[in-house]
Parts: C-alpha cells; sequence; structure tokens
C-alpha cells in the first residue's frame, strides 16, 4: 500500500485494521523527508530515532488494544512554538536556540494520547510573527508546490510538511491567520477553530488573545478529526494521573470554573466538539454571506475568480448564497497590529537571558546584559513588533491607541454577529494573491501587513474559520477559499468545506 | 518663626495571604523551603506557561474589602505592570490597575476627642478611608553572593499571593498611622486572611507622607518612604520625614516627589528614585486572565463566613465573662488568643483561671522568648488539664507554673506528664504528718528557735519538708501541720 496517498484518517484506520502499522508509516514519512527536505526545508528538529520509537510504542499500544482513536499511530508534525517535553523548541528564534522544555502543550498531549506520532518540529516565522516562514532564524521553508515561492506563514513548516507528504497532518497556531493562510499557500486544509476551545498551555504566546491552537491536514475530515482531539473534551486517556495534576491544588479553579486541572484561564471545555459528525455533503439551504468588502481592489484576478467559483458550486448545490456589506474591513489591520503587537511586546520580556534561552556574553552591567540579549536574540521583525506594541501601550498613548484598538475590536465583533443573523456562515478568499516569492515580501513590511487583510477579523473577532483549496492560479500555485463561522459553529464551517471538497473532487473526477 | 505644619499621610499596605498554594499556580506558599523547590513553569516565567486564579485569594480579598466596608468590584480585572528585574520572572507582576477587587471602603480608629475629622461616626472615633484593595503576585528574592561576586534568583516566593490596601491621605499623625495598621491587621488576622507579621514581612507598609500649613486647602508635594519593618521604625520614619521636609520648606526649597528608603539603624532616610525616572509601566489588561465576575452568591457566601470581630468580640467578654477589661483587651487583642480563651472555657475551665494563665504566665513567656501570641502553641484542651491540676490541688503552684512552661514549649499532656513524672501532690495526710514529724526530730534548733518565739522559723521547717516530699506537697498544709504538731 502507497501509504503516503492517504490522509490522516484513512492511515489511521489502515492501522486499526492491521492493513498498515504505525511504523511502516514513520518509515515512509522520514523517506519522504529525507528526499524533500534538503530542497523544502519543513522541519527545524526532527529526531528520526525518537521518532520510530515513539511509532514503535503506538504501535505495540494500538495492537495491545489499548489504542483506538482515528489518528493512533499517525506520523503528524508540530509547529515549533509549541512546547514538547524533552524536544527543543525553538520558535524559530535564536533566542530560544538551546530551548528544552520540560512539559508539553496541553493541546499535543491529547493528541498524544490518542495515539497520534510526533516526528519533529516544524520550520515557522519566528515567534509567529510573519506571514512568508522567512523570518525564522533557521532559514526558510519553500513552498512544495514551486520552491521559488514562500509556503506562507506563520506555519509555514507546518503547511509545506501536510504539501509534501512529509506528514499526515500538523499542528498550527493562528494569532491573524497562521493557519488559514499558508494551508492557502500550500493547497492544504487548515482550520482556525473558535478562541478557547484549544488550550493554549505550552503554546509560546505571541498575542494571547488572538492565539488558537489549530490542525492542518490534507482533506477537511483530517481537521476535523484532530481538532476533536486537540479540543480535548470527552474521555481522555490519562486524565486525572498525576502528571495532569502537578500543577493544581487550590489553583487550576477559578471561580467561574468546576474544572480541578485548569491550566488556561482561557480555555472552554467545550462539551459540543463532535466534529466529525458534522461531515455531511449536503448545503441544501445553507445560508451563504459574501462580503463585498472582501472582493475589493489589492485582490488578485485569478483569486477572486476562483473563489466566485466555489461559491456558485456550493450555490449549484442548493445554498443561498449572497452578497453583503461586512464593514469596518479597512479597520481590521491597524487595530490587529495594535493588539498583537502590544501583547506580544509584555509576552516576550521574559526572554531576557536570565532563566533560558540565549544570552549575550561580554556584558557587566544588568541592562546592558538585557539590551544586548534581546538586540542579538531576536530577529528585526520581532523587533519591530516589541517596539510597535512598547510604543501603543506606553503612558500617553494608551488610550490613543491601545484601547481604541480594542474598540474597533469589539465593533469588529458586533458586525459578524449582526451578519451571523443572517448567515451560517460567510466566504472569502484567505488571502489577496497566491504565495509570494522568496524575498519578496520582508522589505515592505506594510505590504506583508496587508495580505493579513481578509484573515485577521476573524482573529479579533475570536471566530472558527477554514482554508480550503479551491484552485490555482497561471504558476500552478494553490488558491484557498475561506469559511468563516460565528463563535462555537465549527460544524457549519466543517460541513460547508467538506460538502465543497467533496463537489469539487466528483466534478474533476 | 516656624509656621504650624500638619502632617498628611497615606498607607499602601501590602498583606501576603494565607493560602496553601500561589495566586497562579499549585505551588507551596510555604516558607524556607530549598531555593526554587517550591516553583513549576508558571511562577518561573517560562515560555508557554499560563496562569490561573486560585480561588481561595479571591475569597481572601473580598472578605478583607466587606470588612473594611468597601465597594466590591463586580467585574474586576488583572493587569499587567512590566519592568524588567530578575525576581520579576516574566519580566511583567500580574497586579490590578484598572478595576481592584474592592474600592471605597474605610476603617474607625480610636483618637483623642477633637481629632476625628470630618466623617466620624461617634466622638472619639475617626475614619480612615480605603481608597482600593487589589490582588497582586510577589516577586522572588535575588541572593547576591559577595564571595563568588554572582547574583543567585530564588523563585520560591514568586507568585505568593498579595494584597494591596491603599489608604486615602486621611492620616496626621504616627499614633494614627499605627492605630489604623493595628486595626487592620486585626481585622485580617480575625478573618484568618494572613497572620500579618511585620518582622517577617507578611505585613508591609509604604508611608506616603506630605506637610502644608495649617489651614491649606492643597496638599503639599509628597515623599513615599519603604522599607519599614516594625511599628517602632514606622513612628520613627515619619517623625524623620515630616522633619526633614518641614527643614526644606522653611529653608525655602521644595519637597521632591521621590521614593525613599528608610534606614533604622542610621534613623535616616535617602532618595532611591525621583518621579523623572519613574518607569513606564505600560499597564494593559492581562489578556490571559478571563475577566473575573462575581455573582451574588460568592457575596453572600464570603459574608456568611466573616467573623465576629474584635469590637463586638470584647462587647461579648464584658457580659459572658467575669474577666477585667484590661484582659479583655489584651485576650482580644490576638484572635489565636482569643480563640484559646474560648475553646479553654468551653472546656470547663474558669475563665478568670483561664485569663490568669494568658495574662501572666503566657504574657510572660511570650516576652521572654520574643514572640507574638500567633506563636502560642498550647492547645485549649492541654490548658483546661492544667488548670483543673491546679485547681484540685493536684500539683501545687510551682509545680503547675514548671509544667506550664513545658506545656507552652512543647504542648505536652499536663495530666500525663505529672502522672509520669510523679509530680501529684501527696493527698495522704498521715503519710505527709509522719514526714513533718521526721524534719520536726531532724531539726531540733529550728524548733527550738519557733518555740522561743521566731516565727521565721517555721519557714525553714516548711522548706525542709517541701524539700523531703519533693515538692508534691501543699505548702499550706505543711505550715498548718506544722505549727499544730509544734
Amino acid at each position: 500500500m502507497e501509504l503516503l496517498t492517504l490522509s490522516a484518517v484513512e492511515l489511521g484506520a489502515a492501522i486499526q485494521a492491521g492493513k498498515a502499522t504505525a511504523v511502516e508509516a514513520m518509515e515512509a514519512v522520514l523517506r519522504r523527508i529525507e528526499e524533500r527536505e534538503d530542497a523544502l526545508h519543513c522541519y527545524i528538529t526532527i529526531d528520526k530515532e525518537k521518532a520510530l520509537e515513539r511509532a514503535v510504542e503506538a504501535q505495540r499500544r494500538i495492537q495491545a488494544g489499548e489504542l483506538a482513536g482515528p489518528l493512533a499511530g499517525v506520523p503528524m508534525a508540530v509547529k515549533d512554538n509549541l512546547c514538547t517535553a524533552g524536544m527543543p523548541t525553538t520558535c524559530a528564534s535564536r533566542m530560544l536556540g538551546n530551548f528544552v522544555p520540560t512539559y508539553t502543550a496541553e493541546a499535543l498531549r491529547n493528541l498524544e494520547r490518542a495515539g497520534a506520532v510526533v516526528i519533529g518540529k516544524t520550520n515557522m516565522d519566528e515567534f509567529a510573527m510573519g506571514s512568508t516562514t522567512e523570518t525564522s532564524a533557521y532559514g526558510a521553508t519553500r513552498n512544495p508546490r514551486n520552491t521559488e515561492h514562500v509556503p506562507g506563514g506563520s506555519s509555514g513548516g507546518s503547511a509545506a510538511a501536510v504539501a509534501a507528504g512529509e506528514c499526515f497532518f500538523a499542528l498550527g497556531s493562528d494569532t491573524g491567520g497562521s493557519i488559514r493562510q499558508p494551508a492557502s499557500h500550500c493547497g492544504v486544509v487548515g482550520m482556525k477553530p473558535t478562541y478557547g476551545t484549544v488550550s493554549r498551555f505550552g503554546l509560546v504566546a505571541y498575542g494571547s488573545s488572538l492565539d488558537q491552537i489549530g490542525p492542518l491536514g490534507r482533506t477537511v475530515e483530517d481537521c476535523a478529526a484532530a481538532l476533536e482531539i486537540l479540543a480535548g473534551a470527552g474521555p481522555r486517556a490519562g486524565q486525572g494521573e498525576a502528571a495532569s495534576r502537578d500543577m493544581s491544588g487550590e489553583a487550576g479553579r477559578s471561580p467561574e470554573s468546576i474544572v480541578p486541572d485548569r491550566r488556561d484561564s482561557t480555555y472552554l471545555y467545550r462539551k459540543d466538539t463532535d466534529f466529525t459528525s458534522a461531515l455531511k455533503k449536503d448545503v441544501a439551504g445553507m445560508r451563504i454571506g459574501i462580503p463585498r468588502d472582501y472582493f475589493g481592489p489589492g485582490l488578485s484576478e485569478e483569486v477572486r475568480h476562483s473563489v466566485m467559483a466555489a461559491a456558485e458550486l456550493l450555490r449549484g448545490k442548493g445554498a443561498l448564497v449572497e452578497e453583503f456589506d461586512l464593514s469596518l474591513v479597512e479597520y481590521a489591520i491597524p487595530a490587529y497590529y495594535t493588539i498583537a503587537a502590544a501583547e506580544a511586546s509584555s509576552n516576550l520580556e521574559r526572554f531576557d537571558g536570565i532563566k533560558y534561552g540565549y544570552r549575550a556574553t561580554g556584558v557587566e552591567e544588568l541592562h546592558q546584559m538585557y539590551k544586548q540579549t534581546r538586540s542579538e536574540g531576536f530577529g528585526p521583525e520581532v523587533k519591530r513588533r516589541i517596539m510597535l506594541g512598547s510604543f501603543v501601550l506606553s503612558s500617553g498613548y494608551y488610550d490613543a491607541y491601545y484601547l481604541k484598538a480594542l474598540r474597533v475590536k469589539a465593533m469588529i465583533k458586533k458586525a459578524f454577529d449582526d451578519a451571523f443573523v443572517r448567515y451560517d456562515c460567510i466566504l472569502g478568499p484567505v488571502a489577496p494573491t497566491t504565495a509570494p516569492r522568496l524575498g519578496e515580501s520582508l522589505d515592505d513590511p506594510l505590504k506583508m501587513y496587508l495580505g493579513d487583510i481578509y484573515t485577521i477579523s476573524v482573529n479579533l473577532a475570536g471566530l472558527p474559520a477554514i482554508s480550503v483549496p479551491c484552485g490555482e492560479d497561471g504558476n500552478g500555485l494553490p488558491i484557498g477559499l475561506q469559511l468563516i463561522g460565528d463563535c462555537f459553529q465549527e460544524e457549519k464551517i466543517l460541513r460547508a468545506a467538506y460538502s465543497y471538497e467533496q463537489f469539487r473532487k466528483e466534478g474533476q473526477g | 518663626m516656624e509656621k504650624d505644619y500638619e502632617t498628611v499621610i497615606g498607607l499602601e499596605v501590602h498583606v501576603e495571604l494565607a493560602t496553601r498554594t500561589k495566586i497562579f499556580c499549585g505551588c507551596s506558599t510555604a516558607f524556607g523551603g530549598r531555593p526554587n523547590s517550591h516553583t513549576c513553569p508558571v511562577c518561573t516565567g517560562m515560555p508557554g506557561s499560563l496562569p490561573v486564579l486560585n480561588r481561595k485569594v479571591l475569597e481572601h480579598a473580598v472578605a478583607v474589602g466587606l470588612a473594611t466596608n468597601c465597594r466590591i468590584t463586580r467585574c474586576c480585572k488583572f493587569d499587567r505592570k512590566n519592568y524588567f528585574y530578575p525576581d520579576n520572572p516574566q519580566n511583567y507582576q500580574i497586579s490590578q490597575l484598572y478595576l481592584p477587587i474592592c474600592r471605597d471602603g474605610y476603617v474607625e480608629i480610636d483618637v483623642e476627642e477633637g481629632l476625628e475629622g470630618e466623617r466620624a461616626s461617634t466622638p472619639g472615633k475617626k475614619r480612615i478611608g480605603i481608597h482600593e484593595i487589589h490582588m497582586e503576585e510577589d516577586a522572588g528574592k535575588l541572593i547576591h553572593d559577595e564571595w563568588e561576586d554572582c547574583t543567585l534568583v530564588d523563585y520560591n516566593r514568586s507568585g505568593v499571593p498579595l494584597i494591596e490596601i491603599v489608604s486615602e491621605p486621611d492620616m496626621r499623625s504616627a499614633e494614627e498611622v499605627i492605630a489604623y495598621l493595628e486595626k487592620l491587621r486585626l481585622i485580617i488576622q480575625y478573618l484568618g486572611a494572613s497572620d500579618c507579621k511585620l518582622q517577617e514581612g507578611s505585613m508591609r507598609a509604604d508611608v506616603n507622607l506630605s506637610v502644608r500649613e495649617v489651614g491649606s486647602a492643597h496638599y503639599g508635594t509628597r515623599t513615599e518612604m519603604k522599607n519599614l519593618n516594625s511599628f517602632h521604625a514606622i513612628a520613627r520614619a515619619i517623625e524623620g520625614e515630616r522633619n526633614r521636609q518641614i527643614d526644606l520648606l522653611e529653608s525655602g526649597r521644595a519637597v521632591v516627589q521621590e521614593t525613599r528608603r528608610w534606614d533604622d539603624l542610621k534613623g535616616t532616610s535617602y532618595a532611591m528614585r525621583s518621579k523623572e525616572d519613574a518607569q513606564d509601566y505600560r499597564y494593559f489588561p492581562d489578556p490571559d486572565l478571563v475577566p473575573v465576575s462575581i455573582d451574588d452568591a460568592f457575596l453572600e457566601e464570603i459574608r456568611a463566613r466573616q467573623p465576629e470581630f474584635r469590637t463586638e468580640k470584647m462587647a461579648r467578654y464584658r457580659t459572658e465573662y467575669d474577666i477585667p477589661d484590661y484582659d479583655i483587651e489584651i485576650i482580644t487583642g490576638s484572635k489565636h488568643m482569643a480563640d484559646i480563651f474560648e475553646a479553654t472555657v468551653a472546656l470547663g475551665a474558669q475563665p478568670k483561671k483561664v485569663s490568669n494563665w494568658l495574662m501572666v504566665e503566657t504574657l510572660r513567656l511570650l516576652k521572654e522568648r520574643e514572640l507574638d501570641p500567633e506563636d502560642i502553641r498550647f492547645s485549649p484542651e492541654h490548658l483546661a488539664k492544667l488548670i483543673t491540676l491546679a485547681e484540685s490541688k493536684a500539683v501545687n503552684s510551682t509545680v503547675a507554673k514548671e509544667v506550664f512552661e513545658l506545656m507552652f514549649e512543647q504542648d505536652i499532656d499536663p495530666e500525663a506528664y505529672v502522672e509520669e513524672k510523679g509530680l501529684k501532690m501527696v493527698s495522704d495526710t498521715d503519710a505527709l504528718r509522719r514526714v513533718v514529724e521526721e524534719v520536726i526530730a531532724a531539726n531540733p534548733k529550728s524548733v527550738q528557735d519557733y518555740r522561743g518565739g521566731k516565727d521565721r522559723a517555721i519557714g525553714f521547717l516548711v522548706g525542709q519538708t517541701m524539700k523531703a516530699m519533693k515538692g508534691k506537697a501543699d505548702p499550706v498544709t505543711v505550715d498548718a501541720l506544722l505549727r499544730e504538731l509544734l
């Protein structure tokens, strides 16, 4: 069986059926990595031996009947801003070049308990700041479809690894589009869940109020299956074990919560996370809104054409598609870069050379050590955002910038609330263009920021959204379709995305 | 000629809350562990770690707020205070700036009549306003190793919960400051929210002070005084700072708004930093912590748990127990001592006897050993037993005091101890009579002196008998027996 042609869920089923093993799957992935990694550079860290050992262990447990989930034994990749106990976690920064956490991100732990097997840590923009994976301190990742182009970012390594068959699915994080945009550029599916659906404990924070972990996969089904486990609801293997209690006690309880081992105050413990059962090929009567504001100047003609064609396809299958004015779209970028940079400037203060990570040498005095460590440890894009964030929080400017941005955020949320009274889903492009060439974006950060225009409002409003492939441009570079849902309405966008994916396959078939 | 000046004082009081675990993680708050043994990724600021609020901290903060007549903020938030220093592992402290948990409260202190101020409820009482109370985390500790010429960081204290109680500038003298602090200390101790020990740092006060001419409508420029570790130091620092500011004004110079550090050994203060070098803390709401919304049920739960405070307790003691007012004041001056008193009485001991043991022997030993009433370790059960032993004349008072001292130190069971060591008085009068006869026979000289009219000689004979009895006799009985036989 050619394992690499299978989706993650198909592979999981084959492993459960005894038609394949976790070890064979891992070997196949490692062979593919051998072939393509030099050209693509999807990963920052791969430990082949350990990956194989983990696969052997997973297979043993599957055979012993201990692991029966849909992703048990399936090799996966993890973005390098998710902490992995015993494995370097660099955030693609020189600052954390030597950092090995003692704990694993809660979301990843859920997947590992369900039997998914970690291959390694994928490349990304430094501290998730960037849209091309070029700000990585460890070199850029290339787009598997065309290595002259970037894979998008910041979860570019994860998206490229999925597209290239260097893993079966991957984890990313999405603060302003960092899962959806690289998924779109690499021709894979990427999903950002409702804020609070996945625990952020162990995700190195960029913009805490916007960050959310999500899956990237080859199919909508893969993403639904992974998200269901990531969200952590339902019976979890090992729940209540000592390891999950090492930080409980009185803490781990907040006044509004009765959950004893709570580690992320913003994590919602949703019960409605049976996402796979939403995968029905049926859009009859589904109300889909297309914001006219998403089709204005700046959008490439090829992208517009593909996205509109997708809308037409859904209309043809019975969806009620209409255009509407979402409004406020032009305010999303300044609001986003104000809030994200402000939070980042504070979140990244802990990287100071005192406790872990990079420390400058040859300095005498404490504040000089801080300055030099941070000057040498961070790259230019990270420094730019720290400076921007520090500025908007400084006294005298706080009200004018930060508070105003928060107000804009609330207004954007309101605009979406109004739209979701009328629509089940909002449909639009993910990015204005297909993946740019390497080196094209870094000289003009403002242009790079503008590329986030269709994705960031979703983070500001805390909404779920998914990116599904919907075509290619003239150079064979993929185009993504974005479906946005109201908070907690993952089922609706999953159904729409799954239906579209199936109808499109039939159309092509 | 020197003008008449008024001192205007406001206090920022930090209180370490008596929780088992830290404010945002499950690490122990216990004192004195090996450096960095009470730490985890959260309280050492590791990448990807997140805070989760300890419910107990909120309960204590709300309880203190209710007891100090504050408005409780129904939707409160945490903010980040950003500054770089190694004792602060995230380089921001999680605190509350914009929506603190409690606001606009007051406590009443006793003052001389005429000094009550405008908002007094009754003569002799003065209201000290509380501007706000907020929750925050403590920092770690830097240890400078002179020998190795390096600095080490211990994060055991990092994340220990604190509340900061910010008063209005309502105090006018060191006496009022001390009275206010005493009042706060008692309220918080009675709530069990903290042990409030200034010396150990579980209660810390920063003094904001300015002076102005009497009758002036405006406040003068204030300074903030830090490092005040005792009531004594606070009183001296207030006096010192008042004089320093008046001297400046009298010589035509201006007071500079600055933070000063008190050196209690030298009895002077020096400037730490002025307003000009004040850092911009870039406060903003912490996005990692959801807003805390407090509902009626939570508030009622905390209100229902409010204990009987000192004033009420004193009033009740006056009606329930026949003990002097002075004793009541001392005993209720410590919640712990009052608890011991009441528990011992509840076990059947006579209030007056219990009070005596607390007022005399307990206070003596506390003073000798430089301890606080909070440090009393003996149990009410043991005190009750000791009182029974002494009252039934099973042991004499000297033995009782010795046993009490042991009980004070090790909380021994006095009954078992007296039994084991054979310290009980011999109640068998025949046996005692035999010993007395032996003593009379062995000391003809003293007998002769006594019979010759030297009454003092009987004291010697009592002593000899007590010695022969190894202290297990009642000296009064012995005295009577001697007189009878002679």
